[in-house]
């Protein structure tokens, strides 16, 4: 207690003294005190603001404070040769600067949102699946975000968008402008892209860096879904090859024909089928492939011990903890405001606010449809399907989102919400491939559905040039019927590629590693066997 | 002395227990338990798939106590956690050939 009083006293001294000695400091005339040194001029790369010799009137200029902020921010604040005066070239400068940074800002801080899907996911798998798997369910969802980033960073994003381009949002130079291409039909076909590899030479630039961030979570969420479809028996280190495997090369390859400047978006430029393949924000890119490559992966595996009977009958494994399932699915619509709004790559595009609201809508229309079918065909709302109904509903408007109306995100996404519970009893039923999250449904039928719809429901307000071609993105239902055709062809090279290559890379896994766990491992809980490591404490170990 | 072993429902488990040590019982022992006996499950279904619910949670209190508390303490027991309604679970009483207190070393009637 001793201690204590003398340690207070002399904290209590110490907080007086200094304090006495800030108000002797704001007494002394203030040409004591520095004037806000200005910006140096943007024509210099030195980052350190260079000292201008201020006039002699301003410093003698008195401390006014601005607590509502309306003096804060002014023409002195403009880097220009005489302070306070900034010519129109200086002004333009700044103005250009300001739009890049807007744009940047707006990617990067998306590319955030974006990244904490990946908690999303794991809460909403973990949640869904058994205790008995808990940490190997985490810890496949946690690892994938390292391994996937690192395989993009080696060699995913240059294959990707190695030929992309200049980023002009982002007032990028021609630095990714090597792609791989082949002649057919007299046509140029862009298959990947060879610049960019671990981010280097040239690469290691502002515009290239924002657009590896924004791109590689995208490539992560795409990552995670097979860790759904195939969890509580899939073997961890089958995990970790496949997750290496397809962000180095099966994400970026397909991602580069539609997003990276290859030959599915040219389908517009090359044979006149509307823009091309058009996937705004990537229901084809990221969950069709993610999609595709679940369901490959889980019948490659098999289904759960105990999930089928053997005259055929489904067998019901509930979820363990459906509060954190429910919480996961908020976290993932929290992140597709950064997933959908974000793909503008452009702040001061304001069609985010378009997209953010269909977003929304679709979730909501997505989630409704999935309750009331349910309830009305199984007598109670189904919480589990309240959620793949939310996420079905998110993933079919991602690629449409910027191009439609809100009525049509509506019906997108209560057609969505319906859709997936169709398509888990189509999978669980009929094609007895035992998907304990949904993944399939969710991530691979709707985003077909999503890409789809595009073709049919996008009405002509957006995307003027898009994939270089004049006019804005129209759909079936608006007059260009080729728009539909270009998205049904993305959809079946879509599935084509991604479920043959998934399936073939397992096959060979499988041969190499083996892909499922022991039966008596799966039987015990995978936790102890692949991860040495319980997720949940038994209770009385605890008490040691 | 007797080991007296009850199945009760849940939320009875308060009152018992109250009406247990008023009467002199000195210690229980409760687990959470699952189990049927008349009142049999039910169905549900979760993703479109039908599971049966079958085992009802309950709750078992083990006590030991003196022949001449055994039988006010099952009358406390029945009279508590009676409902009416199926469920209400069972009373199983046994001899019991020793007790020991752990810390003392004491036996028979002195550990309960």
């Amino acid at each position: 207690m001793k201690k204590i009083s003398i340690l207070a006293t002399l904290f209590l001294f110490s907080l007086i003294f200094f304090n006495a000695v800030g108000w002797a400091q704001e007494a002394v005339t203030p040409s004591a005190m520095e004037e806000p040194a200005p910006l140096a001029p943007p024509v210099e790369a030195a980052p350190a603001p260079a000292e201008v010799a201020v006039e002699p009137s301003a410093m003698a200029a008195e401390i006014v404070p601005d607590p509502s902020g309306s003096a804060t921010g002014s023409a002195s604040d403009v880097a220009a040769a005489v302070a306070g005066k900034p010519t129109v070239d200086e002004v333009a400068a700044v103005a250009g600067h300001n739009r890049i940074s807007i744009n940047i800002m707006w990617t990067l801080l998306c590319g955030f949102l974006v990244m904490f899907m990946q908690c999303g996911f794991a809460m909403v798998e973990t949640g869904l699946t058994r205790s008995k798997n808990v940490a190997h369910t985490m810890a496949m969802n946690f690892m994938v975000y390292a391994v996937g980033m690192l395989g993009f960073w080696i060699c995913g994003f240059a294959f990707m968008f190695g030929g992309f381009g200049a980023i002009g949002l982002f007032g990028g130079q021609g630095i990714l402008t090597n792609e791989f291409t082949i002649e057919l039909f007299g046509k140029t076909f862009g298959l990947f892209g060879l610049n960019g590899f671990f981010l280097s030479g040239s690469s290691y630039d502002v515009t290239v860096f924002t657009m590896f961030l924004f791109q590689m979570v995208f490539m992560d969420t795409a990552a995670t879904i097979p860790t759904g479809a195939m969890a509580e028996r899939w073997k961890f280190i089958s995990f970790i090859i496949f997750s290496f495997f397809l962000s180095m090369f099966l994400y970026p390859i397909h991602g580069n024909w539609v997003w990276g400047g290859g030959w599915l978006a040219m389908l517009g430029q090359n044979f006149g089928l509307g823009h091309g393949v058009v996937d705004f924000a990537g229901s084809s890119v990221v969950h069709m492939v993610g999609g595709w490559a679940g369901l490959a992966g889980a019948i490659v595996l098999g289904a759960r011990i105990g999930k089928f009977g053997k005259d055929g009958t489904v067998n019901a494994i509930p979820g363990h903890n459906l509060p954190m399932a429910f919480a996961g699915t908020f976290i993932l619509a929290f992140g597709w405001f950064g997933f959908n709004a974000g793909s503008t790559l452009a702040g001061t595009d304001l069609r985010i606010s378009v997209i953010a609201v269909n977003t929304m809508l679709a979730s909501a229309a997505g989630a409704m449809s999935a309750m009331v079918y349910m309830w009305m065909r199984y007598g109670k709302p189904d919480p589990s399907m309240m959620i793949n109904g939310m996420l079905a509903g998110m993933v079919a408007i991602t690629a449409p989102c910027a191009f439609v109306n809100s009525l049509s995100a509506v019906i997108i996404g209560a057609i969505a919400g319906v859709l997936v519970i169709w398509a888990v009893f189509f999978i669980d039923q009929t094609l007895k491939v035992d998907d304990p999250v949904g993944a399939i449904s969710v991530h691979g039928v709707c985003g077909a559905w999503g890409i789809l719809a595009l073709g049919l429901f996008a009405d002509g307000k957006y995307g003027d040039g898009w994939n270089g071609v004049k006019g804005p993105v129209t759909g079936l239902l608006y007059g260009d019927s080729s728009q539909f055709i270009a998205q049904l062809i993305g959809v079946i090279v879509n599935f084509t590629f991604v479920f043959t290559v998934s399936y073939l890379f397992f096959k060979a896994l499988d041969a190499v590693v083996g892909n499922r766990v022991a039966p008596e491992q799966e039987i015990e809980g995978l936790d102890i066997p692949e991860m040495g490591a319980l997720g949940y404490q038994e209770s009385i170990q605890d008490k040691r | 002395m007797k080991k007296i072993e009850a199945i009760i429902k849940p939320f009875k488990l308060d009152e018992v227990r109250e009406a247990l040590v008023a009467i002199g019982v000195s210690g229980m022992t409760v687990t959470e338990v699952k189990g049927f006996g008349r009142q049999k499950g039910h169905k549900e279904t979760y993703r479109g798939a039908e599971y049966k619910i079958e085992f009802i949670p309950k709750v078992k209190i083990e006590l030991a106590v003196a022949d001449s508390l055994a039988e006010k303490a099952i009358q406390t027991i029945l009279s508590k956690s009676a409902t009416g309604s199926i469920g209400d679970g069972k009373i199983f009483v046994s001899d019991l050939s020793e007790a020991i207190r752990i810390r003392t070393g004491e036996t028979g009637e002195a550990a309960l």
